[in-house]
């Protein structure tokens, strides 16, 4: 059975475009761990809401398929909890790793959203979102290859908002130096780290002078020091008409907090959906990883009953994990056989075109590791 | 054959437009209107490119048999102390006469002492609405072939209030206002142009689940309005679920109203799904039943002395 999934398999590589990113797996030059780099390391596992108990238990079961060495301490939390419990924190500070399904926030209740909180708390200054096509799953858009990173925690979510006069509510967007130039830092690092060749800074400097400005300021003295990388701006509102006609033309993309978001939901829904597109949160000492766009979206009871939730986001952001903790044939493994499952096309949710249930799709995936 | 098409659209466009800007019911019957009396318009042609188009316009209007006799104004070369800008005051009572206007683009001067152009006819006539109409065009062929949606947006306040100011060096705040006279005016134009245009479904974009003051009371005010309304079907779509619905699937809205910078972002996303600015229809809409339509675009001044497809846009407006 190995056999021929390897020949389906070359098959499907030497069709996609962009193989650099699936050839890993024939690694000539091997990596050589140092001693006691094989024990089991502890990552905490958030549940979550809605979907989120369904695919992080998939992300389990394939764990345990692999052998792979993480273990998982599990704990519970809600969207409707007022805060994050102090013994989750104290466990990603001890762990420094998660992988969290989402939280739901209340509209409009008064609760501040979890998400939100945890990335403050634990000072995730920058998410990522990688969008790109997946072999053998048709869309609109070829040739998607974009890597979105969004600064985290201040900008238009910064949480201040009164009421001035009943009628007239206040929003303060904050932007600082500090934050804007730590997260131009990360992104240029990022691509130099992966061999990206453009990054794109996303703003609306013409309109936000001063805010805006600020933003681009910083990224601009940061690009002067990788004269290697090319770095270009770009207006929002341009940003989203060019996604959607010609995304071939980005690489990664470096955003304020609310920009960011629209882009990278965009950027998630012309390379396949949410459903498929994996990402993170990583600051200077922890990394939290959850499906890439839309961490608020849990998604509606029909889906929780019926059991068939994409788990494929998830899986790929724990196989970025797996990558972030150096262990780079566990996620070479898991990701070949994503793709090959994908490729194949008989195991697919309801938001790929097809009707598998969530533990079919995981079953083809783990028959699909070798 | 093109000019056939085109008059067809531009004849049923004009209606459209003419039944949204004033309330008088007579109007609300999509078939042309054999009026004896000539509409008076007041039409900027702009810069750049805009000289040309706005000729275009007038040609086939004039072959439609549109009864329309326009005003033309330029735009001065010195400032008018009346406005404090290069538009003047007569250009203004005009407009505001008329209650019709088609501008073409502008280009704002760079120099200091008056405002942008596009500012001053925004802050004179009032105009808080935004409408764009987003339609698949038969004989242009993207990606996208199903779009057949309408943005409206609100034009004054929002994240562009322009208050933006340096706290302490490196630390910037800018301010996001929403205040319910706003928020009400745009929303029961929304439900107004749904109901005129036969549309079914009105959907409120927002962020209120990060932004639970601010797009909460935006929230809060469509609602109240949706209930005056119970023939349309209401909802309420957080900004990140509608982006990607957007590019997956864009036939799954109709009349989308939202503030002003996601209204910003989400009309050029969809004038990018059905091709660009320079097919893109635009009116705004003002206090007192004024309607402006306009050119999306820029006045591309190296590009001026070529025809190209932009013209359409002002057609269809």
């Amino acid at each position: 059975m190995s056999h021929r999934s390897f020949s389906i398999l070359k098959r499907v590589i030497t069709h996609h475009p962009n193989s650099s990113h699936l050839l890993s797996f024939q690694r000539s030059v091997t990596y050589m761990p140092r001693p006691g780099d094989g024990a089991p390391r502890p990552v905490t596992l958030i549940p979550g809401d809605g979907i989120g108990p369904l695919v992080t238990g998939a992300v389990e079961q394939v764990m345990e398929a692999m052998h792979a060495p993480v273990h998982f301490e599990k704990y519970e939390v809600h969207g409707n909890m007022k805060q994050v419990p102090q013994e989750v924190l104290d466990s990603i500070r001890k762990n420094k790793v998660c992988l969290k399904g989402g939280l739901r926030t209340p509209v409009g209740g008064g609760v501040s959203s979890l998400n939100v909180q945890l990335r403050k708390e634990l000072d995730l200054y920058a998410s990522l979102v990688n969008c790109f096509n997946l072999p053998g799953l048709p869309t609109r858009h070829e040739n998607v290859d974009i890597v979105v990173i969004r600064e985290n925690t201040e900008g238009e979510y910064s949480g201040l908002e009164h009421e001035v006069v009943p009628g007239v509510v206040e929003s303060l967007k904050v932007i600082t130096k500090f934050c804007s130039e730590r997260i131009a830092k990360y992104a240029f690092e990022y691509a130099y780290l992966n061999s990206r060749k453009k990054v794109t800074a996303v703003h609306k400097a013409n309109i936000m002078k001063l805010a805006d400005g600020l933003f681009l300021e910083s990224c601009r003295e940061v690009a002067t020091k990788y004269p290697g990388i090319k770095f270009n701006e770009i207006i929002v509102d341009n940003c989203c008409m060019q996604l959607v006609s010609k995304p071939e033309q980005f690489d990664v993309m470096v955003t304020p907090n609310l920009y960011g978001n629209l882009v990278a939901n965009t950027a998630a829904g012309i390379a396949g959906g949410t459903g498929v597109m994996p990402g993170g949160n990583v600051g200077a000492d922890y990394a939290v990883f959850e499906q890439g766009a839309s961490a608020g979206n849990v998604g509606n009871t029909n889906l929780v009953e019926q059991k068939r939730a994409n788990p494929i986001a998830l899986l790929l952001s724990s196989a970025m994990m797996l990558r972030h903790l150096q262990f780079p044939s566990f996620a070479d493994r898991l990701e070949t056989a994503i793709k090959f499952v994908i490729a194949e096309g008989k195991y697919r949710t309801k938001d790929l075109g097809g009707d598998s249930t969530t533990q079919q799709v995981v079953d083809a995936v783990i028959a699909a590791l070798d | 054959m093109a000019s056939q098409l085109v008059r067809r659209l531009a004849r049923s466009r004009l209606d459209g437009i003419l039944s949204s800007s004033s309330p008088n019911p007579s109007f609300f019957n999509r078939s042309f209107s054999s009026e004896s009396n000539l509409i008076r318009a007041t039409l900027f042609p702009g810069d750049g490119i805009g000289p040309e188009i706005a000729e275009s316009v007038k040609q086939v209007f004039r072959t439609a048999d549109v009864p329309i006799e326009w005003e033309e104004h330029y735009v001065g070369t010195e400032i008018d102390p009346r406005t404090q800008s290069f538009l003047t005051w007569e250009s203004l009572e005009s407009v505001r006469r008329n209650k019709v206007g088609l501008k073409g683009p502008m280009a704002t001067p760079i120099g200091k002492g008056h405002r942008s152009l596009n500012l001053t006819l925004r802050k004179e006539l009032n105009l808080y609405a935004n409408v764009r109409p987003c339609y698949s065009l038969p004989g242009y062929k993207t990606k996208y072939d199903d779009v057949n949606l309408v943005t409206i947006r609100e034009n004054t306040e929002g994240e562009y209030s322009g208050l933006e100011h340096q706290v302490v060096r490196g630390v910037v705040e800018s301010l996001k206002i929403i205040t319910r006279q706003a928020s009400l005016r745009v929303a029961e134009y929304a439900f107004f142009y749904a109901k005129a245009h036969g549309r079914e479904r009105v959907s409120a974009i927002h962020k209120a689940n990060i932004m639970q003051k601010t797009d909460g009371l935006f929230l809060k005010c469509c609602r109240e309005v949706a209930e005056k309304y119970p023939e349309i079907v209401y909802e309420e779509v957080v900004i990140d679920n509608c982006c990607m619905m957007l590019v997956k699937n864009p036939a799954l809205f109709d009349v989308l109203v939202m503030p002003n910078l996601y209204g910003d972002i989400i009309s050029d996303l969809c004038a990018g799904l059905i091709g660009g600015l320079g097919l893109t229809p635009s009116c705004n809409i003002g206090e007192g039943g004024v309607a402006l339509a306009e050119a999306v675009h820029g006045s591309a001044p190296d590009i001026a002395g070529k025809v190209c497809i932009k013209e359409t846009l002002i057609l269809y407006s």
